[in-house]
Parts: C-alpha cells; structure tokens; sequence
C-alpha cells in the first residue's frame, strides 16, 4: 500500500541534472550520421562484388579507414543512445531495467570495440 | 512494464439504455462510460438517445440534459461551459477535449463519451487529477525574483516581452494534453507531462522572472523532461489550440544553449 502523498511523488528523488548531455550527444551523432550514412551506402555499392584484395587496398587509404570508423564508433553510440530511451520508456521492473541497462551499455562498448579492430586490423595490416 | 490490456476489473461492459423521449425526430445517440465505485462491478457503456431539438449544441448541453432529465446518476465536472475553467475535459469520440467547445454536429454517429485516459477514475466522467496537480507544484508556477518588487508600481514588462508569453498563457489546466501523452501514460510519475512542461516554460519566458537557470536545473532530468519523443498527441489535441510540444522543444534548447 502507497500514502505517499501526490506532490511527495511528483518531486520524487529530484532532478538528475543530466538529462541534457544525452540529447545532445544523440542530435550530434544523428548530424553526424547523415553524411556518414550516404558514404558508408554509396561506398558499399561500390564495393559490392569486390575481392578482399580490393576491399583491402580501399580501406587501406586513410580517409575510407578514418571515416569507416567514425561511420561505425557514431553508428554504435547512436543507437545505445536510443535503446536506451526506449529501455527507460517500458521496463520499469528494478531489476529488468538495470540489467538491460547495464547490458546495452557494455554491449555497445564490446561492439563499437570489436568493429574498431576490425577496421584497423584490415587498414593497418591485415 | 507497461500495460497493453486493462486489468479483469476496468474492463468495459455493456450497460443500460435510455431510449429516445417519444415523439422526437432528431436524436443522437450517446454511449457514456459508467463507473461506481461504491456500487462495485465493471465499468459499463450507458446509452442515451437525446432529442437534439430540446437540447443545445455542445456535447456538454448533452450531457446536462442526460443528467437533468433522463439519469441524474450520470457524474461529470463542469463549470463555466465556455471553456476557460477546464473542468469537462474528457475523451469524446476518440479525441481528447472540452464538452462545452465540442459541437455534437461535429461527431458523425453516436458519440462515446470517456474519461481522460490512463487516469484513475473516481466516478463516472471523473478522474484523480491529483498527480498533475501535484506535478504542477512541483515546478514553481509563481513569479520568483531577487529584486524586491518597485515600491510604487507593477513589474514592468515591454510589448516584445509580454509577446513571448503568448501560446503559454492561455493554457487552462484541462490536462486534455497531458492524458493524451503515451510518454505521460508510461511514465505518468516520473515524467512532468506537456501540460506541466508548458507552464514550467510560461516562467521560464517571462522576462520578469529572474530564476530561469534554477527552473531549467530542475527540468534537466531524463524523466521529467527527456521523456517527450515528440508524438505530438498534446498539440493536436489541445482545445486551446496551444502547442506544448512547441514549448518543450524550448526548454530543450535553452538546456543546450546554456552549455556552450
């Protein structure tokens, strides 16, 4: 049983005074994605059918290695940024939440990771 | 999580029907959700024929007619019906607004009438706006300051200034914005809804309110603020023809702007 009174509840634990950082990282990896976007699509279709020396030869160039990874370490963090939300929005069971929470976070951070060294591993030796 | 159907208890059922007065020609047919709490049981749909001819033109003509003549039983808030108390808003055919601005002619077939969504219901068209009233407080609504009022005049304000408070102003707390929001039905605790985020942005506008900085440290919250996705139910359902999402977008830039 709740008599925690309406207004105890609507102040709740207060401000987290954060919620700003996180709209702003996503808007700034939305305006990022958009060119990146366009090059990732144009260069896979240029690309599609390629042999893996080819491949190689193309990532090999700084520009195409620095923009794949700024194409996927964006892409990633974007869209931890909108999971996230969408986590926050429906799983309101304790523990539901924080595991999910936790998980995405640290499944980003692997991702991101892994791609990273794929990306370098090609680009720089391979 | 949240939840995609009623629980066994708030299911609607049919109800009883009121026919139409003998004689009458022009009638509309109203089904009204019914729920008391003291009498126990399932909320149900009522059915009132009315005989449009003996009634005025606003759904909450309807409803005063239904309750003066044929169910004094029938419970809804209603003051001013001109629509500036707020008290009778309600979900009619689908849409979330004021009996008293609502022209029945309006509505193609019969009208069903709800209480606003996702809020507990007392009785009948009635629901426990105690939490938006609550969240209302919570956000300071009064002018605040740290330099004492002029000892012989009002604040002043310019032209420009009083400019801005208009489209937040007008708002009159029907909270027909706010039960539209799903942000607000999923998160109706945490999250401050569009109704309180407007008037939290009629002070953070007015020139004449010195504690902006404080008022946007409260509202930066992932939940208090950040939970509105820009659905925009609020503006498309606003009977004031106000648009909340307009004035939350400018409370989220002003949080921008105040980083960099």
């Amino acid at each position: 049983m709740r008599l925690r009174s309406a207004v105890g509840r609507a102040r709740g634990l207060g401000s987290a005074r954060s919620g700003a950082d996180h709209f702003w990282h996503q808007r700034l990896t939305a305006i990022a994605l958009a060119p990146l976007a366009v090059w990732l699509v144009i260069s896979l279709i240029t690309l599609s059918g390629a042999d893996y020396g080819t491949v190689k030869a193309w990532l090999d160039r700084p520009l195409n290695a620095t923009l794949m990874l700024l194409a996927v370490l964006a892409a990633v963090w974007h869209a931890q940024l909108g999971v996230q939300v969408v986590i926050e929005d429906y799983v309101h069971h304790a523990v539901a939440k924080w595991s999910a929470l936790i998980g995405l976070r640290l499944a980003a951070i692997a991702l991101a990771t892994f791609m990273a060294v794929s990306i370098l591993k090609i680009a720089l030796g391979g | 999580m949240v939840e995609f159907t009623l629980p066994a208890k708030s299911r609607v059922q049919a109800g009883r029907s009121h026919p139409a007065p003998a004689g009458a020609t022009n009638v509309k047919t109203f089904r009204i959700y019914r729920f008391d709490p003291d009498a126990g049981g399932n909320p149900r749909l009522d059915t009132y024929v009315v005989d449009l001819d003996e009634c005025g033109p606003m759904v909450l003509d309807a409803l005063i007619k239904i309750k003066n003549e044929i169910d004094s039983t029938l419970t809804f808030r209603r003051s001013c019906r001109e629509g500036i108390c707020g008290s009778c808003s309600m979900n009619i055919a689908g849409t979330n607004t004021l009996a008293c601005l609502k022209p029945i002619a309006e509505v193609a077939g019969t009208i069903d009438i709800y209480p606003l969504p996702h809020m507990a219901v007392i009785k009948d068209l009635v629901v426990d706006l105690n939490m938006p009233y609550a969240q209302l407080a919570s956000i300071e609504p009064w002018m605040q300051t740290q330099t004492p009022p002029p000892p012989d005049r009002e604040r002043l304000q310019s032209p420009e200034e009083r400019v801005a408070l208009d489209g937040l102003w007008e708002c009159i707390l029907c909270f027909c914005c706010q039960t539209s929001c799903p942000s607000y039905w999923w998160n109706g605790e945490r999250f401050l809804g569009p109704a309180i985020l407007l008037q939290a942005a009629r002070w953070i506008e007015d020139s004449r309110d010195e504690f902006a900085g404080e008022r946007l440290d409260a509202l930066d919250d992932p939940f208090k603020l950040y939970r509105c996705h820009t659905i925009l139910n609020c503006t498309s359902t606003c009977p004031k023809g106000l648009n909340p999402a307009k004035a939350i977008a400018s409370i989220k830039e002003k949080l921008v702007e105040r980083k960099f």
